[in-house]
């Protein structure tokens, strides 16, 4: 009976993974295909798609966007939630609850209502489309995150702490960047780089917002149009590639958070 | 001498509750102040104000004889030692402890020599490179000390600086605190719970409730002649009992009509105690009459007694019999006490 | 105070977009719900997308959890760590690309097909791609990921000494599960749900690549009308009432989401 039980969930475990990993086993492996269709029978291995990514101007120039829309963007909202959830955390507020409330709205409102939001805004006081429009947009999305993120750090011990600091003679100024900013150094890490995931990885608002010059996730859907092509398997393992490189920054910074 | 610290008819509001009602209270130079009561009687309260994190509703707080009443934090000749000790995490305890310093503009060769003398003074001498999460509760405890004390405040202010630490450490930090305190000749104040850390610590004792000063003096008085219920109750167990004034000094209690001396007013309902230490067995002038003992607690230097008293089965008196007092549950004795020893409590 | 300027931007921009929907025709008009109401093919949308996204939320949670239990319980501890990031990697891939992925895997000659018809088991490829069926398997892939994550931390959180108690006090495994265990991470359940459905509701890449134009779905409804026609305001009115129905499952959910919180 046991014995059955411990197979049965082994089987079950297995099915989950082959299913979790089907879709990317698939993705990396036919981007290694030597001829021009993602299907089987397997025909590689080679880097023949690797190259053309490569020397795709456009997908380059797109991954160089994505990346200074994903930087810029996630130091903006890390920067801008560590302010309001500082704001949050020490000041009194009026309705606090609710502005809190608001500030984390976008976290349950779909990313497509948001750029649609956006858009009808910027058309009306004349934000053209472009790079700078999608960043906005990104980091209105990420914004509620690093609020979050922040606010939940920023307890009454960590408001104590503070107290100290001002007991002792700090000014404000020296308050925030001597003690409440090294204090919060691993959220503010950690939130800088899930927005960076996050950012890397939006497609809607980017694809709302931008026109001529765009980000990664729009070229690959442009490539998209042109049907199953072992080239948008390449592009598509690296930008995986790049993701995992992500999320294990923000793991080990974690990793370390706990440590402590 | 003049008071160093003064604090005049300060109240506290929050909303519609008062946290402080018309509290004065002077604290001399070099003296060591507890603030002791229940959670919620306004002793952190008063903290608060007198570190200035709080501007009380009404009422004045003078230091050095300088009003103080709105000062920020920073600018009064105060520093506080919170309970959760607030240490900065990211900086070494060197650094913490030179925090103060930095913040005054003293150079770094100099801000590391005092910070490591003062870490000497708390008996941390090694601790000046470590991170404060790789110290000991105690440690930080310390450390915290450390850090409000190099600045060289005239009052320091500590809220239940032992609360987080466990029992035996606590006892043994209370006589370092008092050491360090002698040594420094700071005027410490510092906000308990605890009786005992209280009676320990206090040259001067003051017990809060409500958001009142119940009763204030030197330890000893408070526990011997408390000046109300509560502070008899709060400082030191007791058995409590009703009482009415007759005519010249006679007090009619349960236990018959005793010759007490009061100033309270003849007819007047009064409250009196008796603490467990001062009751025996037998015969004193003073009776309890016949009670049977319901529960005996060995404690090693004494038995705790309990037992119904005959006269007002209602009434549980506490005794602190000898250890070798040969006492057991459901057995009938008399018990007694001297009137000296009765606390007579109008309020 | 001064902080309170930089809440207010986000803020600002959210409210004069609703306000801008609201009016977007010209003057306030109630104009677009009503055409909403009156076009059978636009509420048919809004059907298909709450179907969708109930046959996800439903699905993804019957499997994650005894995925989630698996690793929580069956696995060994230092192994656990390890096993959880492998489970849920695919997740960073990005968006279109996994869909994309998908889409190879359910292709007229993709892997599936390909290997049910060597081993006999069909005979011709079967259409799989743009068929509900696999905006569902794409949306349950992914949905299937992020509960794991959640219900498995729901799991982790709960004391041992529950079980031991609940063992001690004469349960057997299954009644422990069901009592017990399971109760007490229902509210993890809910907030998981409620995120699936926030999510799949609202997304557009899936529906999109997946499952084609053959049956539409809110939000491809509402890119339709920017893409082709630029009718902002009617996709506004859309958002506006995609909003709504979040709203409902919030509040329907928010005796559960509150428990968590507490």
């Amino acid at each position: 009976m046991r014995g059955t039980i411990r197979l049965a969930t082994i089987i079950y475990a297995i099915l989950i993974y082959g299913f979790i990993f089907l879709p990317v086993v698939t993705l990396v492996l036919f981007s290694f295909q030597a001829t021009s269709f993602p299907i089987p029978p397997f025909t590689g291995p080679s880097l023949r798609w690797y190259e053309t990514v490569l020397a795709d101007s456009r997908l380059t120039s797109a991954l160089g966007n994505s990346l200074i829309v994903a930087v810029i963007s996630s130091a903006l909202a890390t920067l801008l939630g560590f302010l309001s959830a500082w704001g949050f955390a020490r000041f009194y507020i009026p309705a606090s609850a609710v502005l809190r409330g608001l500030i984390t709205l976008p976290l349950t409102v779909s990313y497509l209502i948001i750029g649609m939001g956006l858009l009808v805004l910027f058309n009306a006081i004349g934000i053209p489309k472009s790079l700078l429009s999608a960043g906005i947009g990104h980091v209105v999305i990420n914004l509620p995150l690093c609020f979050a993120i922040l606010y939940s750090q920023m307890g009454e011990h960590q408001a104590n702490i503070e107290r100290a600091a001002r007991d002792l003679g700090a000014r404000e100024w020296q308050v925030l960047t001597l003690v409440t900013a090294p204090m919060l150094w691993p959220a503010l890490f950690a939130s800088f780089f899930l927005s960076m995931t996050f950012s890397w990885d939006e497609f809607v608002i980017s694809f709302l917002l931008t026109r001529f010059e765009t980000t990664l996730p729009v070229e690959i859907w442009n490539l998209l149009r042109s049907g199953l092509n072992p080239k948008t398997n390449a592009v598509g393992s690296l930008v995986f590639l790049v993701s995992i490189v992500f999320v294990l920054l923000f793991e080990l910074t974690l990793f370390r958070k706990q440590r402590r | 001498m003049n008071p160093l610290v003064q604090v005049k008819n300060v109240s506290q509001h929050f909303g519609s509750m008062r946290a402080l009602d018309d509290v004065s209270l002077d604290i001399a130079p070099k003296s060591y102040t507890i603030l002791l009561g229940p959670s919620g009687s306004g002793k952190t309260t008063l903290l608060s104000i007198l570190g200035g994190f709080l501007v009380p509703s009404a009422g004045q707080v003078l230091i050095e004889g300088k009003d103080c009443t709105s000062l920020a934090p920073a600018k009064r000749p105060t520093t506080t030692v919170f309970q959760d000790y607030a240490l900065f995490p990211h900086m070494t305890v060197g650094a913490n402890v030179g925090f103060g310093l930095r913040m005054r503009g003293v150079a770094g060769a100099e801000r590391d020599r005092r910070a490591q003398e003062v870490l000497k003074l708390v008996g941390l001498p090694e601790a000046f490179g470590k991170k404060p999460h790789q110290l000991s509760g105690g440690q930080r405890q310390r450390v915290a000390l450390a850090r409000a004390l190099v600045v060289e405040p005239s009052v320091l202010l500590l809220d239940e600086p032992l609360g987080a630490l466990d029992l035996k450490l606590r006892r043994q930090m209370q006589e370092e605190l008092k050491a360090i305190q002698k040594r420094v000749g700071t005027a410490f104040v510092h906000v308990t719970h605890d009786q005992e850390e209280a009676m320990a610590l206090a040259d001067h004792c003051v017990v809060m409730n409500h958001g009142r000063i119940e009763d204030e003096g030197p330890a000893e008085r408070v526990y011997s002649r408390p000046a109300s219920r509560f502070s008899a109750t709060f400082m030191g167990e007791s058995t409590i009992f009703a009482g009415k004034v007759g005519a010249a000094d006679r007090i009619a209690t349960p236990f018959g009509e005793w010759a007490l001396a009061t100033s309270a007013k003849a007819g007047s309902e009064i409250a009196l105690a008796i603490r467990p230490e001062h009751v025996v067995t037998g015969n004193a002038p003073l009776s309890f009459g016949q009670a049977t003992v319901r529960d005996v607690v060995f404690q090693g230097s004494f038995k705790r007694v309990t037992a119904a008293l005959a006269k007002d089965p209602a009434l549980t008196l506490l005794a602190r019999l000898p250890a070798d007092a040969a006492v057991q549950a459901g057995e009938s004795m008399n018990f007694a006490c001297d009137p000296r020893h009765v606390l007579v409590l109008t309020r | 105070m001064w902080t309170l300027a930089f809440f207010a931007a986000p803020f600002i921009a959210m409210a004069v977009v609703s306000l801008t929907s609201h009016d977007g025709g010209g003057g306030l008009t109630f104009a677009n719900y009503q055409q909403f109401f009156a076009n059978p093919s636009y509420t048919q949308a809004l059907v298909n997308s709450l179907e969708v996204t109930l046959i996800v939320t439903v699905v993804s949670i019957l499997l994650a959890y005894p995925f989630a239990w698996i690793l929580a319980e069956q696995i060994p501890e230092r192994w656990q760590r390890l096993a959880l990031i492998l489970a849920v990697l695919p997740f960073w891939t990005s968006y279109v690309v996994r869909s994309y992925s998908w889409l190879l895997v359910l292709a007229e000659k993709g892997v599936v097909n390909n290997t049910l018809v060597q081993l006999g088991l069909i005979a011709e490829p079967i259409q799989l791609a743009n068929t509900r069926f696999t905006t569902v398997t794409g949306f349950v892939h992914f949905f299937v990921m992020l509960l794991t994550l959640t219900i498995f931390a729901n799991l982790k959180q709960l004391s041992p000494s529950y079980r031991k108690a609940a063992a001690d006090l004469g349960a057997g495994p299954v009644r422990t599960f069901l009592h017990v265990v399971l109760p007490l991470t229902f509210p993890g359940i809910m907030v998981g749900a409620f995120l699936t459905f926030v999510l799949a509701i609202g997304d557009y890449i899936t529906p999109q690549i997946l499952g084609g134009n053959n049956e539409l779905l809110m939000p491809q409804l509402i890119m339709l009308q920017i893409g082709r026609r630029g009718d902002f305001p009617l996709a506004s009115a859309l958002s506006i009432l995609l909003m709504a129905v979040v709203t409902v499952a919030y509040l329907a959910s928010a005796r559960w989401l509150k428990i968590e919180r507490a």
